[in-house]
């Protein structure tokens, strides 16, 4: 009989849906939990890399000797030869491997390197700049205009055309310039590996969120076959998405594991993890917009720049302006190089930046026009017939945008911009920001075993990045079976169970429901018919509920979860699912919206803001495991304040230096910035029967421009870029004065 | 910041601790005599060279084998595979290796080792029959966890400073910490927790 995968509604659900305590949250909590950095293995050797101090280069020679002198010092590794040149500050040149880190760092300060500097260029912000030093490139663009060409004119001029009349015939129009700093990934565990070499084949405890998918980033320059190797990974501290590939001095530690026959551990040293681990693009932007007289967006048109760092690229144009989709626009980007470490995929690549240099334009009208920046947010969603939004349906962001008014307060806290009531030289102000994300499930492979004894176990190629990936498999397994979810076993971490995707774009929790569910109610279909012989009953009649197998109307009939088990014999009953991405199913779809306000403090004597409050409404479909869900929502706000007040690279123009690579400089939100939090799902019925949809990225979007507008609010001035640092409030208030 | 700590000297200081070590002395320009002499003459010891020390860690006294410019969170990871205590930063910034000393609040990557010889250590390893972990896991202050351990520590310490702290004292005061993945809201929770508990 073919199973129907589902899940049980919200009055039957019997585990889904409950706040419950992580699985792993006390090893985590004791120091129990080991990362790939705890890893010791026995006679290991201690790894440290030499980065390039220049940002732009030509190595004239190396001369490793004196490294390979140095007591301690087992093996000394180049990674690169005279004549290489090198584009980033940080870049590795040499691998020094010895018996300990002060052995190995005191044989990186001795390789002697003589470098022919060249010219550099950081100026991400000043297209002009760019464009003078050559650094430039088309991003691409899109011209989306209600009117149609006549026939045979040119559509670039007829675009140009049309945008000037429809700006010339707004009843309002903002002129803006807005823009957002370059951040890194900045990991609390840098990236690195611990391997071991033996026999030809690779163990490699690897910090990675991508277990399953890394093996041949190892095999193909070790050449041997990528089943030699194994991939590691129990817990891992931190991705953000910077650490899906093996990268390439993982590779190089286990090149010197092979040829010293000894365990290597190489991390990553603090400066290096900010300098080339992953950084996000730089966006800045110029904005022409149009409304009429209501406040409905008539017309926009921009260009937009940024960074991506050594290879190019910038914010993707098809992104902007963000969410809102006005009937008229044009867009055009431009990518700039720099001489910064290569952008890596951050948290919902492109988003967070869109939202944050195109909603402030939105809010700006608001701000031109004397208007409530909610009702002019609400009144350009359009309507689920004809939206003028993009991802969920405008009943959801209007719905959502509601309920987060009610949470902060927004009518009573209302004040038009730079209006309001002065405490000193303290005032407040709202802001918010609205989100949309994908968020589909991923490919997920597992292997469900029930033993006879009625114990359950799993096994899954995937890995959890402090989502909470062990706890929402457990919720699954033990909804499905009936059991407390304390008693499932779960395993995940390792190359060699199931291959599971990769945990990026908000993929694992949809994935890994999806293999478990539908492993989970194959394995439950077997022992149900061996149950229904047993009481003579038809099995589709059986459910698990409460450690028991029973008649769904009559729970009299029952037995055991473990007596039920106990009718399997001798062999294990083992199930396998293999959920491929984008496979049409009950239990999840994609596509979320989000709302999210803020309430601040801005003091304009010393241009500090604070933060007072912060509601985020999201929908995620149906919330599996809303405890670990809160969290994940807590955590975007928090990179979203450190992005949007504090965090920033800081390049020295002249060498491109990144003079705030480290941990003292680069600035984070700490525990005293935060403010309160309301986090609230929205998750009516409609919104709960489309499945499980990723969490990951939606909340970590909206920050920066909800916080820039609470902040535009306040002091009725638009302060830019992000991070909105003391300074640069001063500045923007100084700016307005004159 | 209030509760990020600054090691106090300890008999002998880290730079002459470091001139002492025999490699790096190798290539300073003056004599390692000459210096030992200069450093015994303000008082301080100075050691060079593979030394074996006893540390006294979550109640236990263990030997090390370590070279003089180790430092404790190298001793407590490499020596006695208490990985609790993290390498995150290499000033105390991310207070991820904090440990107690006699009590206090350190951070074992801006310390030697040798400087804890006779002090009482604990690391999270030793608090895991305390309120504090029990309140994280409680309150779900964790994501990644790879700043849990030191959180943990430094919540405990702030903690028998000001058992009964004030919410308000809670946001002050625990800024020694960072997290990346920001579990701040949930750490706030689970410190209210624990003060309320009474542990």
């Amino acid at each position: 009989m073919a199973v129907e995968y589902s899940w049980p509604t919200k009055d039957k659900a019997q585990a889904i849906g409950k706040r419950v305590k992580r699985v792993d949250g006390m090893a985590k909590a004791t120091g129990a939990a080991k990362y790939t950095y705890d890893v010791n293995l026995k006679n290991q050797l201690v790894a440290k890399g030499l980065g390039c101090p220049h940002a732009a280069c030509t190595i004239k020679s190396i001369d490793l000797e004196p490294a390979k002198k140095v007591a301690g010092v087992v093996e000394v590794h180049p990674l690169k030869k005279a004549g290489d040149k090198i584009e980033f500050q940080g870049d590795l040149i040499v691998v020094v491997a010895a018996e300990n880190e002060g052995a190995a760092a005191e044989g990186v300060k001795a390789v002697k390197i003589e470098f022919e500097q060249q010219e550099v260029f950081v100026k991400d912000s000043d297209l002009e700049a760019a464009k003078a030093a050559k650094r430039t490139s088309a991003g691409g663009g899109k011209a989306q205009l209600e009117k149609e060409p006549d026939a045979g004119e040119n559509e670039d001029a007829f675009a140009k055309k049309e945008i000037e009349r429809l700006l010339k015939e707004s009843a309002h129009s903002v002129e803006g310039e807005y823009g957002i700093d370059a951040i890194t990934h900045c990991c609390l565990e840098p990236h690195g590996s611990t391997v071991e070499w033996k026999d030809g084949k690779l163990t490699a405890y690897l910090s990675t969120q991508n277990v399953s998918q890394t093996a041949p980033g190892f095999a193909t320059p070790l050449k041997i076959a990528a089943s030699d190797v194994e991939v590691k990974c129990d817990y891992v501290g931190g991705g953000f998405g910077s650490k899906f590939a093996a990268d390439y001095w993982a590779v190089a530690a286990a090149e010197i594991s092979k040829k010293t026959g000894r365990p290597v551990k190489f991390m990553l040293d603090r400066d290096q993890e900010l300098k080339i681990a992953g950084a996000r693009p730089s966006g800045y932007i110029k904005v022409r917009l149009g409304a009429d007289k209501d406040g409905m967006i008539t017309v926009w048109d921009s260009e937009h720049w940024g960074t991506g760092g050594a290879t190019g690229g910038a914010v993707a144009q098809t992104v902007v302006p963000y969410v809102y989709a006005p009937k008229n626009y044009r867009r055009n980007a431009v990518n700039i190089k720099t001489n910064n470490g290569a952008s890596r995929a951050w948290r919902a690549p492109n988003h967070p930046q869109a939202c944050a240099i195109t909603q402030v334009a939105l809010d700006d009208l608001a701000m031109k026009m004397g208007a409530n920046s909610l009702d002019i947010f609400m009144k350009n969603l359009g309507t689920d017939d004809k939206p003028l939004v993009a991802g969920a349906k405008p009943s959801v962001y209007k719905a959502e945008m509601q309920r987060a008014a009610e949470l902060i307060g927004w009518k009573d806290k209302w004040h038009s911009h730079g209006k309001g009531q002065a405490k000193g030289s303290v005032v407040d102000g709202l802001g918010m920001a609205i989100h949309t994300w994908g968020g589909g499930a991923g490919q997920s492979a597992c292997k469900v075993r029930v033993h006879p004894n009625g114990d359950v176990e799993t096994m899954c190629g995937t890995q959890d990045l402090g989502t909470g990936t062990r706890t929402v498999i457990a919720l699954v397994l033990a909804e499905t079976f009936g059991l407390p979810y304390e008693s499932i076993r779960v395993n995940i971490g390792t190359s060699k169970y199931p291959a599971s995707g990769a945990s990026g774009g908000s993929t694992t929790v949809g994935g890994i429901c999806e293999s478990h569910r539908r492993a989970g109610q194959d394995a439950f279909a077997k022992i149900a018919e061996l149950v229904a012989k047993k009481l003579e009953v038809d099995a589709s009649k059986l459910e698990a509920a409460n450690g028991r197998i029973q008649v769904s109307d009559n729970s009299s009939k029952s037995v055991s979860w473990k007596e039920a088990c106990s009718l399997l014999g001798m062999t294990p009953l083992e199930t396998d699912a293999n959920y491929a991405r984008g496979t049409k199913s009950n239990l999840s779809s994609s596509q979320v919206g989000g709302v999210q306000m803020a309430h601040v403090e801005v003091d304009k004597e010393t241009g500090v803001v604070r933060m007072k409050k912060y509601v985020a409404v999201q929908d995620i479909g149906l919330v599996i495991s809303p405890q670990q869900a809160e969290s994940q929502i807590n955590g975007a706000i928090i990179m979203g304040i450190a992005y949007a007040l504090f965090e920033q690279r800081i390049n020295d123009p002249a060498t491109g230096a990144f003079v705030n690579a480290d941990l003292a400089n680069y600035k984070l939100c700490r525990l005293g910035d935060i403010g309160e939090f309301v986090v609230d799902f929205y998750e009516p019925e409609s919104e709960r029967k489309r499945g499980v949809i990723g969490l990951g990225e939606p909340p970590v979007i909206a920050p920066g421009a909800a916080i820039s507008n609470a902040v535009a609010n306040a002091i009725g001035v638009r302060v830019h870029p992000l991070p909105l640092t003391p300074q640069r409030v001063l500045a923007a208030l100084k700016k307005a004065k004159a | 910041m209030a509760n990020r700590t600054m090691n106090p000297p300890a008999g002998f200081s880290r730079r002459d601790l470091l001139r002492g070590s025999g490699a790096v002395a190798a290539a300073a320009a003056v004599s390692q005599e000459a210096r030992t002499a200069l450093a015994q003459e303000k008082g301080a010891k100075v050691a060079s060279g593979q030394q074996t020390i006893t540390l006294n860690v979550n109640g236990k006294d263990s030997q090390v084998k370590l070279e003089p410019r180790t430092t404790l969170l190298e001793a407590l990871r490499y020596q006695l595979d208490l990985t609790g205590a993290k390498p995150v930063c290499t000033d105390g910034s991310s207070g991820a290796a904090t440990v107690l000393v006699d009590g206090k609040p350190m951070q074992a990557n801006t310390m030697l080792a040798m400087q804890a010889q006779g002090k009482k250590i604990t690391t999270v390893e030793g608090l895991k029959d305390d309120a504090v972990p029990k309140a994280f896991v409680d309150c779900d202050a964790q994501q990644c966890g790879f700043c849990t351990p030191g959180f943990v520590v430094g919540v405990r310490a702030f903690l028998n400073g000001k058992p009964k702290a004030s919410e308000e004292e809670i946001r002050k005061g625990l800024n020694g910490n960072l997290c990346r993945c920001g579990t701040y809201a949930n750490v706030i929770k689970a410190a209210i927790q624990v003060v309320k508990g009474g542990a």
